[in-house]
């Protein structure tokens, strides 16, 4: 199973597995990580599970839609970095990628 | 109120299984707490997403837990399904379940949360008539648009209007009676009422303002039509009544917890979550608390709402600094709109155009000395993003820029 590892707001370092097929964001809802607030459950509405990934492994996953995008533009702290982790779908190949989270998610 | 905090040690019980109480068990233990935890819920069901049920209830997946079942063992968090609450001895700090228990508490949080507002007409009780807050009336209404049953929908609200909007999508017929002269008539602005209405009449949804139900009528227990206040009759095969929510707060009325002005109602609680009683805190749905942009005390609705009360319960058992206060935010999702609305829609607003509803893009932006205090937007995520920003930060915008859809957003703010 991939294995993820989450830098959250405080510093600390958790490392997951994350079962192929599920997001990033429910990776750190399942082990109740701090950070990923996630408010509307993964339905890209609320931008309360935005992470910074960086490039090295952006193209571990599927590029932002128009949608994800939209909502990242105005977030608080975002970067060229920025992603949500509700779309952020993790699979085989993602083992080892590293994902930071911001303590700005409400 | 000042207390000192209970600390990560203490006992701590939950009385409710909806979102804000899941949310708090989880923060609990995220924030330090190492105390006992226990969740009571009266649903045979773990905490589960509440949205889907009116947005999603027939093509998703229904049964979606907040939280995976066995999340809560792993988490040394003891959760009671099926079980009530029925008293609380406050000079004690026990709680009395209606499975005959007795738990005790250093902090007890009430998640009660809110249970719809019944049609108070004869009839309302026959075979085909439902509420949607649960799974279960969740499991009905789906069985009802599958069987392609003729759907009347009583009440306006974001309730109705979504599941409207599932059951066109579906072909199936849904005629919406709203008491007021216009749907969403407590809650959004009248040009996004006349824009949503616009959208479901394009779509084959019947609406009907100021009209009001009287009395239901059926064959062998199972309704058949509504009759209205003018006379006249609506034929139907089903009906949903999604009139509003009433707060759950007897079990703190019962002991003497402080509640809400009258027509508001709800447990009252400060920006801490706090109670009256310094052993009871509540949170979510049944409070009645200070909402900024709001004069007084006032009941909100939402799961951002009951995710911030969550935190705010968290900060106060734990003595952490309390959250700063929130922008309220809510969201709908109807045909192909995600509506996502920001601050509180009040009445005197400058209220600003910035997209071409037509296009289904838009956002309203509604401004006092020319600081947005709402914005209600619809497929437009940044409008959205930027509006809750500017709210929160009291920004000054220039109307002109934000009324120019083809103007860089960020250029709105001065």
């Amino acid at each position: 199973m991939p294995k993820v590892t989450y830098v959250v707001p405080d510093g600390s370092v958790h490392d997951v597995e994350v079962p192929a097929g599920q997001s990033v964001m429910d990776g750190s809802v399942r082990n109740n990580l701090p950070g990923i607030v996630a408010e509307c459950g993964g339905s890209c509405s609320c931008a309360t599970c935005h992470v910074y990934l960086d490039e090295e492994f952006a193209g571990l996953f599927d590029e932002a839609t128009d949608e994800e995008r939209d909502l990242l533009e105005f977030a608080e702290g975002a970067d060229a970095r920025s992603r949500l982790s509700c779309q952020l779908i993790v699979r085989d190949g993602c083992d080892g990628v590293r994902i930071s989270v911001p303590d700005t998610n409400g | 109120m000042t207390h000192p905090p209970a600390g990560a040690g203490s006992r701590v019980v939950v009385i409710g299984g909806g979102h804000a109480a899941a949310a708090l068990v989880g923060l609990l233990r995220q924030e330090g707490h190492t105390g006992e935890v226990v969740l009571v819920g009266d649903e045979l069901d773990h905490p589960y997403h509440r949205p889907p049920l009116s947005k999603k209830f027939v093509d998703g997946e229904l049964e979606q837990w907040l939280r995976p079942p066995e999340f809560y063992g792993e988490q040394k968090i003891t959760v009671r399904l099926g079980e009530q609450a029925v008293a609380i001895d406050r000079a004690a700090r026990t709680v009395a379940l209606d499975s005959g228990a007795d738990l005790s508490y250093d902090v007890l949080v009430l998640a009660t949360g809110a249970r719809p507002r019944p049609l108070p007409v004869p009839g309302a009780d026959l075979g085909g008539v439902g509420a949607l807050r649960t799974l279960g009336d969740a499991r009905a209404l789906r069985k009802w648009i599958e069987e392609g049953r003729r759907l009347l929908i009583v009440g306006g609200g974001y309730i109705g209007l979504e599941v409207a909007a599932v059951a066109r999508s579906r072909g199936v017929e849904a005629v919406v009676l709203e008491r007021e002269e216009r749907v969403l008539a407590r809650v959004a602005s009248p040009e996004l009422s006349a824009i949503m209405s616009g959208c479901h009449t394009d779509r084959g949804t019947v609406i009907r303002t100021e009209a009001a139900v009287v009395a239901l009528e059926g064959a062998d227990g199972q309704v058949r039509r509504a009759v209205l206040d003018g006379g006249d009759a609506v034929d139907c095969d089903a009906v949903l009544v999604g009139v509003g929510a009433l707060p759950r707060d007897e079990l703190a009325t019962a002991a003497g917890i402080e509640t809400g002005p009258p027509g508001r109602g709800g447990i009252l609680v400060d920006a801490g979550a706090r109670t009256s009683d310094p052993a009871v805190l509540a949170i979510g749905d049944v409070t009645c608390r200070p909402i900024p942009g709001v004069e007084g005390p006032a009941r909100l609705e939402s799961i951002p709402s009951a995710t911030e009360q969550a935190k705010q319960a968290t900060a106060t058992i734990l003595g952490k600094p309390l959250p700063a206060a929130e922008t309220p935010w809510f969201w709908s999702d109807q045909f192909d709109l995600k509506l996502k609305i920001a601050g509180i829609v009040a009445p005197g607003t400058q209220t600003v155009l910035r997209g071409d509803p037509a296009s289904g893009r838009f956002a309203l932006f509604h401004l006092v000395d020319g600081r947005p205090v709402a914005v209600e937007s619809a497929n437009a995520s940044p409008e959205f993003m930027a509006g809750k920003k500017w709210i929160g930060a009291g920004t000054r915008v220039d109307p002109e820029v934000l009324r120019d859809a083809d103007a860089a957003l960020r250029g709105a703010a001065l």
